[in-house]
């Protein structure tokens, strides 16, 4: 390891890509600390894994620079070769060679060092990692979360500073994967690599990430963390992609929204007049069998274990208000009072 | 074309992968582009005289040929295919990789055993005659093999199975679901043949057919011993007996153009139709089980062809061989002839699986517009009949060695003759040339399996391009690779026309005595030399029908 290792920072400065007609990147810039976990978020198809194909190298980029420590790594002026960027990489699938054991496997990357220090390395991250009992099989004989742990210490083998890895989670088992991601962070954190990881999910972007990232068609809509992105959303795409609002649309007035449910206060950048729609989650709202600020009828209730979700037709709205809660309506209770707690409504312009 | 700009490499791993691609693409590209110049600098009046003479019977003849050959190998193909996937009977699944046996058999070897086989005075037309109560072919005889019928139905029965194989395919992954869903919307099995599972596999008849009428282009034996005047004959000849190069360049020319029409007609036939396979996984084809009386019926239609283009042919061989054999042992120049064939063979199954791995690597290291070209250029040399190719690898060496051979006159005052002409690198380039595609696609197929983030894990862990083709690439595909030089091997052993052209002086092959001891009339050590290789094409027809069943 240098012994700056500690120091580096990956910069993206203005990376675009584009495969044919599709544009994959748009316009990204990025900083990112030594030391940090960043999540990139996404839809399928948003550029998360473009954007982490092009920090690897193994894809170039069309527009833009990326540095690493202040040097070029990609872009017009110079090219490392992925080989040459001491970057780890976990693949989705995985991409264990099956023709290798799991102890030629995280060899593979040790290559360079001499055979007694690759020996030892390997079985320095064999210890780490917990997996001395599987070092002599083949990929195709371990189980799915016994796969994702070989995976990484492949990748963490030859010690490199940052860390790639696209949806590692993805492939596990629903029970398996808290646990796994769990484990895996905090054996991260505590070797204190930098590392960029890409999800689709986002409980898993917001609990996994010092910081979040979400991208949207090749550019990122908001970063910050995860509580900025959940609490302060910047648009109604960001609001929407962390939690399933109710949308009732209004109209700005006076530092208020006016709806068919009453006045919210929030500031907005716009004219009095402006249609507007508010957001409000559906743990925002309490469910009362007195009257409420407002009320309306139960429709239908979907018990999901913790909390129940009630749809609630209410005067003046098209759509049913989805309300979650933990307090337990007895059945046949029809009318119900309904009143919107602080901090949990959103106002944006309408689009 | 954008991406393609954009793709080039800026000094990046895989631009010497992307050269070599080049490069073999431009090898592959020179006799084609020799052939057009020469064809070109050849005298006007040379296509007029061309044009009155040589070109309007062997156009005419060419056109018969390909017309009676495809509609042959139409119906034999499709209706064996059909007949082993949509019937039980006992011995369907011998007739499944039987079917595939007359691959084995090359076009002039079909010829030539039939030649014997039906002669006039041979025991089978004897048998014929005593059945029928004559007792001499003055009275009685069966229509003479030497016609152009004879031709067509000689080439349909071996080339059949160009057509059986994709078509089999095509009935088991693309119909089941389709089929059953017809029944249940009421239609009658049979009807199910004619109006689902045939017009659902037109794309892959016509695959299969094109092949098959590529391989009658290809043919010059087959034709020459039955006397049918084709382009492909006429090129020969026009070379070998008249040395006149710019007349068998133009005659070269007239053919690709007919090779260019039949790509066009496959396009065609194929129309829009781009099945893709179903994201779930199609169940097997579940066939009809059928009385013990209509099985027999039903095997003994599937055994005919086998007979007709295999067994009849392989018999005949074995038992001419085994006399030869008896009566005078192997003499040695056949074990000279056996030599020449493997080592040209080898040394062109060696060069062109080389070529192959640099194509298809490099399109996978740099994935976009530039590769793709490159590989469609490379693998042009397929679809050209051996004539035409061999004629356009001697323009291009022979300008060579004519170069070669002034500078070295010049400046040390030595001739160097026909430097590569005379060695045999002419007959192996050919051999690159026209068989690349079969060792790049098969290479192709092989990577395809192995997923790219493989590749990125390699590289991310160290490796380099060419590092990681070595210790990833290399032991995965392995068995891809060993295959593809399998097939070119065996096609450099049948291949006849370029070897005719090409070879050294005094070089003989199996393929070219074979021809010679046929073209003369006379049926010395020919069997066993024929006999040699179709035992030798028998080795991809093992690996075809264990594909095949890999798919069940």
């Amino acid at each position: 390891m240098t012994p700056n290792a500690k120091d580096r920072t990956l910069e993206l400065h203005n990376v675009s890509r584009s495969f044919g007609a599709t544009v994959a990147l748009d316009d990204v810039s990025l900083t990112i600390a030594s030391g940090e976990i960043i999540c990139l978020v996404g839809q399928s198809g948003c550029g998360k894994s473009t954007l982490l194909r092009m920090i690897a190298g193994v894809d170039t980029v069309d527009g833009g620079r990326i540095l690493l420590n202040d040097q070029e790594i990609s872009g017009p002026a110079h090219f490392v070769e992925p080989e040459d960027r001491k970057i780890g990489f976990v693949f989705q699938d995985y991409a264990l060679f099956p023709h290798l054991t799991v102890e030629q496997n995280i060899q593979f990357g040790l290559k360079r060092r001499s055979k007694q220090e690759a020996a030892a390395r390997t079985a320095d991250v064999i210890a780490h990692i917990g997996i001395a009992h599987l070092k002599g099989r083949y990929p195709h004989m371990l189980s799915g979360g016994e796969q994702q742990r070989v995976a990484l210490a492949r990748a963490l083998a030859p010690q490199p500073d940052i860390l790639l890895m696209d949806e590692p989670f993805s492939n596990l088992d629903r029970g398996l994967r808290e646990k796994v991601r769990d484990e895996t962070l905090s054996l991260l954190r505590g070797l204190g690599t930098t590392v960029i990881m890409v999800t689709h999910d986002p409980e898993e972007a917001l609990s996994a990430g010092d910081r979040v990232v979400l991208m949207k068609a090749g550019k990122i809509v908001q970063a910050g963390s995860g509580y900025d992105l959940h609490d302060r959303p910047v648009s109604p795409y960001a609001a929407e992609f962390f939690c399933a609002f109710n949308r009732i649309s209004g109209v700005y007035r006076n530092g208020h929204v006016e709806t068919a449910i009453g006045r919210f206060a929030q500031v907005l950048d716009a004219r009095d007049g402006t249609p507007s729609m508010l957001y409000i989650r559906p743990q925002g709202i309490t469910v009362s069998r007195g009257p409420g600020d407002f009320s309306g009828e139960v429709k239908n209730r979907t018990f999901l274990g913790e909390v129940e979700q009630l749809a609630i037709a209410v005067k003046g709205l098209e759509q049913p208000l989805q309300v979650r809660t933990m307090h337990r309506l007895p059945s046949g209770i029809e009318t119900v009072g309904l009143t919107v707690l602080p901090d949990s409504w959103l106002v944006f312009p309408a689009a | 074309m954008i991406s393609a700009v954009r793709s080039w490499p800026k000094g990046r791993a895989g631009a010497r992968w992307l050269l070599g691609a080049g490069a073999v693409a431009c090898l592959v590209m020179l006799p084609i582009a020799a052939l057009f110049l020469q064809a070109i600098q050849g005298s006007a009046g040379l296509w007029s005289h061309l044009a009155s003479t040589v070109l309007p019977t062997a156009l005419v003849d060419t056109a018969i040929l390909l017309g009676g050959v495809g509609l042959i190998t139409a119906v034999l193909g499709t209706s064996t295919a059909w007949l082993v996937t949509a019937y039980a009977f006992p011995g369907r699944r011998v007739l499944e990789w039987a079917l595939l046996l007359p691959l084995a058999v090359p076009t002039y070897i079909i010829a030539y055993a039939y030649l014997d086989i039906l002669h006039p005075i041979g025991s089978m037309q004897g048998a014929v005659r005593w059945l029928l109560g004559y007792s001499s072919p003055r009275e009685f005889r069966l229509p003479d093999v030497r016609s152009m019928t004879g031709c067509i139905l000689l080439l349909g029965f071996v080339l059949y199975p160009y057509v059986y194989i994709p078509t089999r395919a095509m009935f088991l992954t693309q119909s089941a679901n389709l089929i059953d869903a017809s029944r249940t919307l009421g239609i009658s099995r049979r009807a199910v043949f004619w109006h689902v599972a045939l017009p659902l596999a037109r794309p892959a008849v016509a695959v299969g057919v094109s092949l098959a009428l590529m391989e009658t282009l290809n043919d010059v034996g087959a034709s020459e011993f039955l006397g049918v005047r084709t382009l492909t004959v006429s090129i020969y000849t026009t070379w070998i007996t008249r040395t006149d190069l710019p007349g068998a360049s133009q005659i070269a020319l007239s053919l690709l153009m007919v090779v260019v029409a039949l790509v066009a007609f496959e396009k065609w036939a194929r129309g829009k139709q781009r099945y893709s396979t179903g994201a779930q996984r199609s169940r097997a084809f579940e066939p009809r089980r059928v009385s013990t009386a209509k099985g027999l019926a039903l095997f003994s239609a599937g055994l005919l062809p086998i007979l007709i283009g295999f067994g009849a042919p392989a018999i005949y061989l074995v038992n001419e061989a085994w006399k030869r054999i008896e009566f005078a042992g192997l003499s040695s120049r056949f074990l000279s002839e056996a030599f020449n064939t493997i080592v040209l063979a080898s040394a062109a199954t060696i060069i062109t699986v080389l070529f192959g791995l640099l194509v298809a690597y490099a399109s996978r290291l740099r994935p976009g517009a530039a590769t793709a070209w490159l590989q469609r250029l490379s693998t042009l040399g397929y679809a050209a009949p051996g004539t035409v190719v061999a004629i356009g690898v001697l323009i291009v060496l022979a300008t060579v060695d004519g170069f070669i051979d002034r500078t070295a006159a010049a400046w040390f005052g030595v001739s160097t003759g026909l430097l590569f002409i005379g060695s045999g690198a002419a007959l192996l380039y050919a051999y690159s040339v026209r068989f690349l595609a079969i060792s790049a696609g098969g290479i192709d197929a092989g990577l395809a399996r192995i997923p790219v983030s493989f590749d990125h894990a390699s590289r991310v862990l160290g490796q380099s391009a060419a590092g990681t083709f070595r210790h990833v690439h290399l032991p995965l595909s392995k068995a891809a690779i060993t295959a593809a030089g399998l097939l070119v091997f065996v096609d450099c052993v049948k291949e006849l026309p370029a070897t005719l052209l090409l070879r050294p002086l005094n070089v003989e092959t199996f393929a070219t005595h074979l021809y010679g001891e046929a073209a003369r009339g006379t049926y010395e050590e020919a069997s066993i030399a024929a006999l040699a290789i179709v035992v030798i094409g028998i080795l991809p027809v093992i690996l075809l029908s264990r594909m095949g069943q890999a798919r069940h």
